[in-house]
């Protein structure tokens, strides 16, 4: 079967790599540069004392195209170790929102009233307009954002997927 | 000042000669003076003044092939660093290990637009293995041990260290290279020997066997290529060569096809076509040899040895991948294919050996020399002749139908002796490459096989080897065309020859003059083993002009977008076998 014919998958992958400058453009640039797609990418320094920071990059592709993709960011130097969480193992996915909703009357009460149904949290208040905060998998973001447009969505800011392995296993 | 520190440029110095480098190829600029003024102030490093930063990297690319040790350059900042760009580029694609060091504008003035400043790290980050920009004089020394790792080890490529000129002159201490170990690029060397177990076991039990095996043998160094051959030699099988792979086995090996591939002989590609066990040795599966990539080889398990995880099923899915260093591997597959005392169907063998034959029979690479004017493959073949007794021979191209015809009418007994560049095919490398082998090399015989289009690319690299007394024979099969674009545009354009004719090229006899090198001409057959004889004897520099037939075609050609099995053969073919409109959008 030739790549063509095959499924694209998305798949979540956790990178370990040293929190030195210009990490980031390496990976970035390596997904440009291939013609692989980022569909979400958040980085953080995880510790210190070690050096470390954790990439976790949501890409889709081929099954073929997926190894290339590890393949490549394992052959970064900075980069110490790849895992991809969707075939390594369960995992669990958590992304978080702010979303602004402006309005008045019926319309700001139905968005309390779904914000309730989503455990969203309500960051900040004016009489016009509220700021949810809403923690959940990417669909449940997705679904949250979905219903506040109608009802006034003014302003979307996401930090995109973070994952980890469920168990005992670490990076 | 404590006799423990040391300025910047003085830790870069001790730490290259540390690293066992003895000469480098540079070009200095306001950047980078400190280093270049505690150069002059010490014996051990020899530096070597190219012309454009481009012919140093090439220099050192040439030196690197042809030694095995990592390439230096030192360049100054801005242009002197884009100007590398090229070589860098060049070098990460075939695998070269070198360190570039490039002059940076101090500290506080990046991000400033200084005078010759760039963002360096930002420009070579896509084309190098690894790149530093040191901040701190006290990390310079870990960061030159680390890069001259990073560049030799695993898939040897190309880094380079950024170097403001405030850190270069700043003082601070040095570590020797023993107290220096990265913290997590440490490649793994040895293969898996349950893979390696099911590859011999695959192989034993082959009808239609290949081994296919390119550059990763040559970096490997020498001792791949001995157990290459014993290996070969002890399965009986065929054995074909990429263009960066001429030289892992002897040429004149009764078991060795030619080179696959684009321009590759007839038997090897119709043997990968048609067979049924590959043996993928240190080699990518590159489009110039695949062809078609639906159609590639397609009833064949496929065994594949690379050091580099993301080379494995990248082009090609493969059955049994093996990671590791092909000398380390070659090792533990001849091991057990010695003891486990397969024994391979001799029968299949010698039909498949019959097959073979047929398709040598067509004599894919004849020509007819005949009539006043010089054939491009005469011209190679008596050089050859005239050289393969010889004792240290190295080769450079440059890129185009000259290099394709010098990989395929001259022969390679040894590794590391032939130096192409095949994955970027840069116009220009082969001059200043062939400087850098004879830097290495001083009594070797280096040749450059050019094109009068490519070799005006880097022409001003002449001054460098008379600089140098470098004696650098540059063997010119002038046609007046880039010929492979003339011939592309022969043979897919329709015969519109768009741009791809040179008129008022320099005369190269004068030229050559001119830089203090001897020119020599042939015009006609006859002058040509004259003009050899020639120019070996001569002590010096020369530029050899020879003009061949200006419409001469290479073949054996596959078209691009075509099978193994669809390659023409010849001027009479391919008319029958018009390219598709899907071969066309491929280079």
């Amino acid at each position: 079967m030739t790549a063509k014919e095959e499924v694209e998958n998305f798949h979540t992958i956790a990178v370990l790599v040293d929190n030195e400058p210009g990490v980031l453009a390496r990976v970035i640039g390596l997904f440009s540069g291939r013609g692989y797609n980022i569909e979400s990418l958040t980085v953080a320094e995880i510790s210190h004392e070690e050096g470390f920071s954790r990439i976790t990059i949501v890409t889709s592709g081929t099954p073929m195209i997926i190894e290339q993709i590890k393949a490549q960011l394992g052959r970064l130097v900075p980069v110490h170790n790849v895992s991809d969480l969707t075939l390594d193992g369960p995992s669990v996915e958590r992304e978080l929102a702010l979303v602004k909703v402006a309005g008045s009357g019926e319309k700001r009460v139905e968005s309390l009233r779904i914000a309730d149904i989503f455990r969203a949290r309500v960051l900040d208040s004016t009489n016009e307009s509220f700021v949810f905060e809403i923690v959940g998998d990417t669909g449940k973001l997705n679904a949250f954002i979905e219903l506040m447009r109608p009802l006034g969505l003014a302003d979307v800011s996401r930090t995109g997927v973070v994952a980890i392995a469920r168990g005992l296993g670490a990076l | 000042m404590a006799n423990d520190q040391f300025s910047g440029a003085e830790i870069l110095l001790k730490a290259l000669v540390d690293q066992g480098v003895t000469e480098l190829f540079g070009y200095p600029g306001g950047a980078v003076l400190p280093v270049y003024d505690a150069m002059h102030q010490q014996n051990a490093l020899r530096h070597i003044l190219v012309r454009q930063e481009g012919g140093a990297v090439h220099a050192a690319e040439g030196y690197a092939r042809s030694t095995g040790k990592v390439g230096v350059v030192l360049v100054t900042s801005g242009p002197g660093a884009t100007n590398a760009v090229t070589g860098l580029t060049d070098a990460l694609m075939d695998s070269i290990p070198l360190v570039c060091i490039t002059g940076q504008v101090p500290t506080h003035l990046i991000g400033n637009d200084a005078f010759q400043e760039c963002d360096t790290t930002g420009i070579t980050r896509p084309c190098t293995k690894h790149n530093y920009l040191v901040k701190d004089v006290n990390d310079l020394a870990r960061v030159v041990h680390e890069a001259f790792h990073v560049a030799r080890s695993g898939r040897p490529g190309p880094v380079v260290i950024d170097l403001p000129k405030d850190v270069a002159m700043n003082v601070g201490s040095y570590v020797p290279p023993a107290k220096v170990k990265h913290k997590n690029y440490q490649p793994k060397l040895k293969g898996d020997l349950k893979a390696i177990r099911q590859a011999v076991e695959l192989m034993a039990g082959a009808k239609k066997p290949i081994f296919y095996c390119g550059g990763g043998v040559i970096n490997s160094g020498p001792h791949a290529s001995l157990l290459l051959a014993e290996l070969v030699r002890a399965t009986g099988y065929p054995c074909t060569l990429t263009l960066m792979g001429l030289g892992a086995i002897p040429s004149s090996d009764p078991q060795f096809l030619g080179m696959l591939g684009m321009h590759g002989t007839y038997e090897a590609n119709l043997a990968m076509h048609d067979c049924d066990v590959m043996i993928c040795v240190g080699a990518r599966f590159d489009d110039r040899i695949t062809g078609l990539l639906s159609d590639f080889s397609p009833n064949s398990k496929k065994i594949h040895i690379d050091i580099d995880p993301s080379s494995i099923n990248k082009n090609v899915r493969v059955d049994v991948p093996i990671v590791g260093d092909v000398a380390h591997v070659l090792e533990d597959m001849i091991k057990l294919w010695k003891s486990s005392q397969a024994k391979p169907d001799q029968k299949a063998l010698k039909a498949w050996w019959k097959r073979i034959d047929e398709w040598r029979a067509k004599d894919c690479l004849k020509f007819t020399q005949k009539g006043k004017v010089i054939k491009p493959q005469y011209a190679i073949q008596r050089l050859y002749e005239a050289t393969k007794g010889l004792d240290d021979v190295y080769i450079t191209t440059e890129v185009g139908q000259h290099q394709m015809w010098a990989a395929q009418f001259y022969g390679f007994e040894k590794p590391n002796h032939w130096l192409t560049s095949g994955g970027l095919g840069t116009m220009g490398y082969g001059l200043p490459a062939a400087m850098g082998v004879q830097v290495a090399h001083p009594d070797a015989l280096v040749i450059d096989i050019a094109g009068e289009a490519s070799i005006l690319m880097n022409i001003q690299e002449m001054s460098t080897l008379a600089q140098h007394r470098l004696p650098v024979k540059v063997f010119i099969l002038n046609n007046e065309y880039m010929g492979m674009v003339r011939q592309w545009q022969e043979l897919l354009h329709g015969g519109r020859y768009a741009e791809s004719y040179m008129e008022s090229l320099p005369d190269f006899v004068k030229l050559a003059e001119s830089f203090g090198a001897v020119g020599l001409r042939a015009e006609k057959p006859g002058d040509v083993d004259g003009l050899i004889h020639e120019m070996l004897a001569v002590d010096k520099a020369v530029i050899a002009d020879v003009r061949v037939d200006k419409l001469e075609n290479c073949f054996p050609m596959i078209p691009s977008g075509a099978a193994h099995n669809k390659m023409l053969l010849g001027p009479e073919d391919k008319a029958e076998k018009p390219v598709s409109e899907d071969g066309m959008v491929l280079v």
